[in-house]
Formats: C-alpha cells, structure tokens, sequence
C-alpha cells in the first residue's frame, strides 16, 4: 500500500469563513462518524491483539485462570524446542515455497491464455474461476473424496496415463503435496483475475510496435507484458504468500494435521494448543510469532514495490 | 500465414479445453454424483461415466434433509452474513467519510493507525478475541459471529479511496444550502458511490460466507452453526455416504454461484481493484 496519508493535507481546504459554533457542530459530527467503527476495531482488534502479546509472556492455562503469572519468555523458549512446532513451521514453509511460485505461474499462464481476443473465451474463464467460487471446506471435503485412495477419482484418473496409484492424504509423504496441489487448483483463478485486469491495462500499441520490429511471441512476453504488470506481480505474490502461511482449513478437514504430524501448519497449531489443549499461553506465543512473519512478509511486499516503481 | 494462425488457434483451445476440463472436474463429478445412487457413484469411478448424469434421482437430497438441518444452516449463514454486509457498509463509510472529507484533530493519526490495523492477521487474535467474547457471554449467539467483524480497516481504506475521488462541488453546495453532514453523506455521496458500495459489500460477503476457524470456535450449538461449519460436521458424521455429501455440498455451493452470476461484473472489478490499488 501506498503512504496515503501524505496527500491527505492539500485536498481539502480548511473553511476559513465558518463560524465557531458551526465548526464545534463539524467536529461533533466527526467524532461521531468516526468512533462506531474506531471502538469496534479497538475492542475487537487491538485489543485481543495485546492480549495476545500479553498471554505470550504467562503461563494462562485456560482452566486454571487464577494461576497465571507472568514468565518472560520460556514459551517462546519451549517453541525452540518443540520438535511438532517445529515440524509445523517446516510444514508451514514447505506450503509457502511451492504454492507461492507455482500458483503466481499458474495464474500468470492462464490469464496469458484467458486475455485472447477469441470466441468462447468467457466461459474458460469462468472455468478457472470456479473453483474459487466454491468456498474453501466444500473444496476440501470434495478433493478428501478425490484424493481416496481406494475409491476415488484421482487415482482412476492418473491410472489412465499409467501412473499411481497413490495413497495421497493417507501418507506422510504425499499428504501435504495433495493438500498443495488441492490449493493451487482451487486459488489459481483469483489471481488469474487480478493478472487479467492487470494484462488489459498494457497499451495494444506496444505490442503493434513490437510486431513491427518483428520481436517473438516470446520477446513480447519478457519485455512488454511482465514489465507492465510487474507490480501485480510482486502484489500477487505477497498476497500468496501471506495466504499461503494461513494455511488451516485443508488440514484441518482433509487430514487433522495428520499423517504423522505431516500436514500440521502453524495456524493448526494455534488452534490445537489453544482449544484443544487450553495452553493459551503457549498458543499466544505461537500466534504472534505468527504475526512476526505476516508483518516480515508485507514489509518485504512494500520494498519491493517501491524499488520496482522507483 | 493463415495456416499459422489456424495452427495457433487450434494449439490455444487445446490447451483451453483441457485447462477447463481439470478445473472442472471436481465440480462435475459433485453435481453429478449428487445425483446418483451409492453403488453407482462407486461402480462410475473407474469410467467416463462419472461425469455422466444419466440418472436424476433426488434421493441423496431428501437424505441430506433427514440427517441434518441443512435450511437451518443456510439461514444462519445468510442471515449472519448479511447483517455483517449492512452493518458494515455504514459504519466503515462513514469513518472513510470523515477521513475523506472533514477536519478533526487526530484524524491523520487514527486513520494512519487503521491502515496498520490491516496487516494483523485474524489467526493471531483467535483465542484472546474468544477469550473476549466468552467474557461478554456472547459464544453461541449471532452477536459472536457478527459483532466482531463490522468495522473492517480495509473496508474504510477502500471507502476513503473512492471518496477521496469524488468531486467536492456537489457537497459544497448542498451545505450551502444549509444540509448537514450526515444529510450530504446520504443523499449525496452514497448515490455516488454506488460502485464502491456493491464492491465492498460482495467481498465482505464472500469473505464471510466462507468464514469457518471463528464459527467453529465460537458456535457449538447446532441452533447458530453456519453452513460451512455444518458441512464440516455432517462430513465426519457416520455413516460417511458419498451421495448424501455431495448433494449438500451441491446445496452448499449454489448460492455463491447464484452470488457470482448476478454480480460478476462488480466481482471482479472488486478483486481487480483490489489488486491494482495495492
């Protein structure tokens, strides 16, 4: 995002000519305006936000509430040396470094095809974007189905081109890989759409000249079209990532975390430890660690775009 | 060169219609199935024919009906849904409003403090905000799905952006005419800001409708559980029949589809401006 406060000041003119009263009536009427949805976000957001940091540094067990006390930073200490958390952030990362580029291509690809000027073109991109119309816990449910090992259509399908068969979320070694390949088919036509919006901001005259210079299909790609939407590009894949280190539902339906603690993430986690296991404590810790790389991730986003636009 | 160019249109729906195919399948194969009896939707698997919907028996629906209160889980949803979408849209624009166009002090600080906001991530503040709405006795009530996420930073970011683009005459003058603020803001500015409006409102919809970590925490009576939380559950509930989940989920799904058909326009302006703005 862009610093949008800098420009605030020239847009509107102080009123020189109002009178004091009215200028008290004005200034009612904007505290007013303002603070329904100031002490909502207080209460609901930057509230739970310091407790969150504040329970990090205790003990809180959730049924034994009176024996909380404080105790600096053991939990983050116990983080270091909890082999599943860890396990979970690997997971975690595993997620994030494939979704990530392989999804931003995806998207990238699809869009370049879905940008064509040839009839029909509507219905394929409504195609790729179904998936994304359906909500997440349907789409896993459904690919839980799919992914059966013994009844179900994946194997069939990959069966026909010789392969498999698999035992996708039942295994260690392929549930997560599933669970990636399931997200990617079911977030790619978002992205696809920002991409699209993106490609049809590029001036048709660029690639007439290029034509004219007799530049390749290729060429064009690489010197035309990623400059012009470089931006989204970099947006996108933040955007991404940042969703891609939430990832929760898909384990939570498909597998619960399991095999193995394979498919475990960091959010699954903060649930696990906190609801489950009550240790608000702990799960605190684990939620602001969290945090930490959200906000490395989006100050990463915003230097990044800067450069690029510099 | 026409030959070329027959070749490359050839090569481009190829590979469109294959794309489409593994975009679709999962999908068809749900509807489909919804259809279908037990020991077909099984026998299908290794053929084509599980894509063919050769039979249209409403059995897995009335199934579904029978196991679990799936209107009821609709209701919930849009009705909870909804009331955020509404309560949102005045509340976050008429913050943006006062961002946008009046005078206060602390203004840039509090609006540059919203825009902070943004970057905390829900899943970081799940239990304290729990912890929060057990403490008002709120968990297991439409409020605990509702109150919490009215105020949106991005929704008044996005609101403030738009107005910020309005042209200031029409206000001037009406407040010449002696209209007070909240006047001008509802006859003036929401008129012209409609699109804002409808992109705003679709996505918090959307976002909510697909909401599920909270409700599940903060719903475990049946009586408030939304559809997405219900699909988890009537999932897990034996016995697990194929046919039966696909229909709900068949169910589950029309509704956003119906959302998106009407709406795709602004649906994707919305994403793209989403994307484009940042």
């Amino acid at each position: 995002m862009e610093p949008v406060t800098q420009k605030t000041n020239e847009s509107r003119p102080l009123p020189t000519v109002s009178p004091k009263q009215k200028k008290r009536k004005n200034l009612f009427a904007s505290y007013g305006f303002v603070s329904p949805a100031m002490i909502l976000l207080f209460v609901f957001l930057i509230l739970p936000a310091i407790l969150a940091l504040y329970y990090s540094f205790t003990n809180y067990y959730l049924l034994t509430p009176e024996k909380m006390k404080f105790v600096g930073v053991e939990n983050y200490k116990r983080l270091a040396e909890d082999d599943i958390f860890l396990k979970s952030l690997g997971n975690t990362a595993l997620f994030v470094i494939i979704v990530v580029p392989v999804q931003t291509l995806v998207a990238l690809a699809l869009a370049l095809l879905v940008n064509q000027k040839v009839r029909g073109i509507k219905f394929f991109r409504m195609a790729f974007f179904a998936p994304v119309v359906t909500s997440m816990v349907i789409v896993s449910i459904l690919w839980t189905f799919i992914y059966n090992p013994d009844n179900g259509l994946a194997n069939s399908i990959l069966n026909i081109v010789g392969l498999g068969p698999f035992q996708f979320l039942t295994d260690k070694d392929q549930a997560m890989y599933s669970i990636i390949f399931m997200s990617i088919w079911q977030g790619a036509g978002y992205q696809m759409m920002i991409f699209l919006a993106g490609l049809q901001e590029i001036p048709d005259h660029l690639y007439e000249a290029a034509s004219i210079d007799g530049a390749s299909a290729w060429q064009k790609l690489i010197h035309i079209t990623i400059p012009g939407i470089r931006n989204i590009l970099v947006f996108i894949a933040i955007v991404t990532m940042i969703a891609a280190t939430k990832l929760f539902i898909q384990p939570f339906v498909m597998t619960q975390g399991g095999p193995l603690d394979s498919t475990k993430t960091l959010v699954y986690m903060v649930y696990e430890t906190g609801f489950k296991f009550r240790d608000v404590g702990y799960s605190s810790a684990i939620a602001i660690l969290f945090f930490v790389i959200v906000l490395v991730i989006s100050i990463l986003q915003r230097k990044f775009i800067k450069e690029s636009t510099e | 060169m026409k030959k070329n160019r027959l070749l490359k249109l050839i090569g481009l729906y190829t590979a469109l219609t294959l794309l489409a195919l593994l975009f679709l399948f999962p999908l068809v194969w749900m509807i489909v199935s919804s259809f279908k009896t037990e020991p077909q939707i099984f026998a299908d698997l290794k053929s084509f024919k599980a894509f063919v919907p050769y039979t249209f028996s409403l059995d897995n629906y009335t199934g579904v009906f029978e196991r679990i209160p799936f209107i009821r889980y609709l209701l919930t949803s849009t009705l909870y849904v909804s009331v955020i979408v509404i309560l949102g849209l005045f509340v976050n624009s008429l913050a943006a409003y006062a961002f946008a166009r009046m005078q206060f002090k602390g203004r840039d600080f509090l609006f540059a403090a919203v825009v902070a906001l943004i970057i905390i991530p829900f899943e970081s503040i799940l239990l304290p905000l729990y912890l929060i709405i057990d403490e008002f006795d709120w968990l297991n009530t439409y409020q605990a799905l509702i109150v919490p996420f009215i105020a949106n930073a991005f929704n008044i970011f996005m609101f403030r952006q738009f107005f910020l683009n309005l042209p200031k005459e029409l206000e001037e003058s009406a407040r010449m005419d002696g209209a007070s603020t909240l006047r001008i803001f509802f006859q003036i500015v929401i008129p012209l800001s409609k699109p804002v409006f409808i992109t705003v409102a679709l996505l918090t919809f959307i976002t909510h409708w697909g909401d599920f970590m909270w409700p599940l925490i903060a719903t475990t009576d049946e009586s408030v559980r939304p559809l997405q939380v219900g699909m988890q559950f009537f999932f897990h509930q034996p016995p697990v029949k194929y046919g039966h989940v696909m229909a709900a989920l068949t169910m589950a799904t029309v509704p956003l589809l119906i959302i998106f058909v009407f709406f795709q326009k602004y649906y994707v302006q919305g994403i793209a401006s989403a994307g484009m703005k940042n």
